[in-house]
């Protein structure tokens, strides 16, 4: 069948069960802007910036676990992917990312909006390629979709000159099921899960530390099959947090260097450590001399450059944790460790009472961002997808949000990318349109794509927009104060009046700045129909704690400033 | 420790792949000290070889980066024990320091090397070796004037018998069998 290149790239899309392409358009990508006229069973999303469209297509992904799909011009418009490029990277998030280029013959000259993005983009994106022929693309499109969804998933750039998007091809569309120089699944080796189990079965303090890889790799249910049966504590990354219930007994909270006090401490405990589906971040570990002085360490993981790459894997399972847990949970001997259970509960028991209850309660005159989360995640009985920004705000709501549901926390985690909140909120509120979606973002984040309102106006998203606002840009105000000797250089913000802005885009919304109004605001805002701008003062001198000072050993984490 | 180690990556032959491959050492501040790049003895597969002298732990994570490549087959990494190697240095001599004596003949025979080209200004001299001996040949000759001077990358083959990306891909071809007979 006799196609144009452009729309080529959209029945492509179509055939890989592309529901919306977050975009933007520009001089050349419109060839494929125009043939939307025509092949019309694709929605697209007109953001108001790229990077909110790169942005929602994460959003969108680590909802509904499919590839998203973005687009934008050359030049200034593929640049301004590169954040969420980034992002996607070092999240594993699926992401198509396609961008128009100049037409072929000018490639190389510094013709108008060139920029030489696949170049550019090498280092985060796990692959890229640019077209200049129009019989490639399907098969192109096809490969892009294989490779970023397949084994570890990724961002995939492909690049479009516009004289192949204006060039006429016989199509026809296969899928990429395989590549001779690509594996994306390394094969397991059961003796070494039959070496992991037996050290499960031996060790005394063995402690599982879980990452976002259980749920990229759908695995949940092996999950915690295989946590039950071991009767191990567990503990999460950032990004592994909605991949067991909050309230699970044997869920002992997050790690790392806002995580929980136990599960930090505790990490120099134990004897063994049984890492799942994540990859030893530095904010996980912090000072790797001082982490896991006790433990061998066995590693489930995908990525085979993974393996030792921070901390040495004494027995790595390399392979897909959907395959390799079923079997792990197959060797091992049914225990329980409630004494060791009983350690983490202990310093919880201290953390709680120090930290948590005066973040969720708070005595003090201003509002807190605790309490304010603390409501929201009980009104909506932890059912709904809870999205951040990057700051103190997000560390209060990946310790406070209570979850029921996997995928349910969306969250620049790798990255700590400020301005993915509104954008990502918007975007998975479009993969799960039945579910509440609630941002909680800061007066800083909020500014860098505060255009979004825009889109979400346009298309009436019900995005549930939650602000804290203390003016301040507070986890750097944090690090001012603990570790600058409280010098607040360039921290405070003199902000525009938000509701005004909202009610300019038609999105309602209400300002909260004392705790008897806060209950009822927070009902209004859930029970209004269309999206809404919730707006709280909180106090500027919030800390996030429990904290391990950079360079500081896991166990040295701190309940409050010194 | 860090000691001399031979990368090589068998990859497609894509444009872009030596950028993709050179930017994981630049990322890590390794400093790539030859590069080689050539068909492999397997039609359409690229052959890198690539020396650096670093410590083991970093050459395996560097290695393992570049076997993560999409277009990769696969990577390996070897100490000099493991492989034989060869590098090529050409050297340009006034051939006036040719005729004056037989001092740079001798040297030309002692150190094994051959005269490619004598013109009527200057003489090239090739020598294949390992770096030192190209080198030692070089400083011998300084005295003559070296007016131009070249080394290539270095290129290896491993002591094994067969080549190691073979092994890889009879492994895929048998999965692709076995793919095929459970359909």
């Amino acid at each position: 069948m006799k196609k144009t290149g452009s729309e080529a790239v959209l029945l492509s899309l179509i055939e890989e069960g592309t529901e919306y392409i977050f975009g933007y358009p520009g001089g050349a990508i419109m060839p494929v802007y125009d043939a939307m006229m025509t092949v019309d069973r694709i929605k697209h999303i007109l953001t108001r910036h790229e990077q909110g469209a790169i942005h929602a297509a994460q959003g969108y992904a680590r909802v509904t676990g499919k590839v998203g799909v973005c687009m934008a011009t050359s030049g200034p418009g593929a640049t301004n992917l590169i954040t969420g490029i980034a992002d996607a990277m070092i999240d594993s998030t699926p992401l198509v990312c396609i961008t128009g280029q100049v037409v072929s013959p000018l490639l190389g000259t510094d013709a108008f909006q060139e920029t030489d993005v696949v170049g550019v983009s090498i280092p985060i994106t796990k692959w890229n390629y640019l077209i200049t022929k129009a019989e490639e693309i399907p098969e192109i499109i096809a490969k892009a979709f294989y490779i970023a969804k397949t084994g570890r998933p990724g961002p995939v750039l492909i690049d479009i000159a516009k004289d192949a998007q204006f060039g006429v091809l016989d199509y026809e569309y296969k899928k990429c099921t395989k590549l001779r120089s690509y594996k994306p699944v390394p094969a397991y080796d059961e003796e070494k899960i039959k070496e992991a189990a037996s050290a499960i079965n031996q060790a005394k303090k063995p402690y599982i530390l879980f990452g976002q890889g259980v749920v990229l790799g759908n695995a949940e249910e092996e999950f915690r099959t295989f946590l039950e049966k071991s009767g191990i504590p567990a503990a999460w990354t950032i990004l592994g947090v909605a991949a067991l219930p909050t309230d699970h007994p044997q869920n002992m909270g997050m790690l790392g260097m806002h995580g929980n006090y136990a599960t930090n401490v505790l990490t120099n405990e134990c004897d063994l450590v049984i890492a799942i589906g994540m990859r030893f971040d530095d904010r996980v570990t912090s000072s790797l001399n001082t982490y896991l002085t006790k433990a061998k360490v066995i590693h489930l993981e995908i990525d085979p450059a993974e393996i030792s790459k921070n901390v040495k894997a004494d027995i790595p399972v390399l392979g897909s944790v959907k395959e390799t847990l079923p079997l792990l949970t197959k060797y091992i001997e049914k225990k329980e460790h409630t004494e060791w259970i009983g350690e983490f509960k202990k310093l919880y028991a201290i953390e709680n009472t120090k930290v948590i209850q005066k973040d969720l309660y708070p005595e003090t005159e201003g509002l807190r961002p605790g309490e304010v989360i603390r409501i929201i995640n009980e009104r909506t009985k932890g059912e709904a997808i809870y999205v951040t920004d990057v700051g103190q705000h997000q560390m209060f709501a990946s310790r406070y949000c209570k979850f029921n549901n996997t995928r349910s926390f969306i969250t620049s985690g790798g990255l700590g990318t400020m301005g993915f909140g509104l954008p990502a909120a918007f975007g998975a509120k479009m993969g799960a349109p039945d579910r509440d979606v609630v941002l909680f973002v800061g007066d800083g984040g909020f500014q860098m794509t505060i255009q979004e309102l825009g889109t979400i106006a346009q298309t009436e998203a019900a995005v549930k927009i939650v602000l804290l606002n203390n003016k301040f840009l507070g986890m750097v105000r944090q690090w001012q104060e603990l570790f600058f000797d409280k010098r607040y250089a360039h921290t405070h913000m003199v902000n525009p009046d938000f509701i005004k802005i909202a009610e300019g885009y038609g999105i309602k919304g209400k300002k909260v700045l004392n705790r008897p109004e806060l209950s009822s605001a927070i009902d209004e805002m859930l029970n209004h129909k269309g999206a809404y701008l919730l707006e709280v003062s909180i106090e500027k001198e919030s800390n996030v704690f429990p904290m391990v000072p950079s360079g500081a050993s896991v166990s040295d984490v701190m309940l409050e400033a010194k | 420790m860090t000691q001399t180690y031979t990368i090589t990556a068998f990859s497609e032959n894509h444009i872009g792949l030596l950028s993709r491959i050179t930017i994981i050492f630049t990322r890590r501040h390794v400093n790539i000290h030859s590069l080689t790049v050539s068909q492999s003895a397997i039609k359409g597969i690229s052959k890198f070889t690539i020396v650096v002298v670093e410590t083991k732990e970093k050459v395996e994570k560097v290695v393992k980066q570049i076997d993560k490549l999409v277009e990769v087959l696969k990577a390996f990494y070897h100490p000099n024990e493991e492989i034989i190697y060869q590098e090529i240095a050409l050297y340009k001599v006034p051939t006036e320091a040719l005729l004056a004596s037989d001092t740079l003949e001798k040297t030309i025979r002692k150190y094994n090397a051959r005269i490619l080209e004598v013109m009527p200004e200057y003489t090239i001299i090739e020598k294949t070796g390992h770096c030192e001996e190209t080198q030692e040949l070089f400083d011998e000759l300084t005295k003559y004037g070296v007016k131009q001077f070249t080394r290539s990358g270095r290129v290896a083959v491993t002591k094994l018998s067969e080549e190691l990306l073979s092994n890889y891909l009879k492994e895929i071809d048998e999965k692709q069998l076995e793919h095929s007979a459970n359909r």
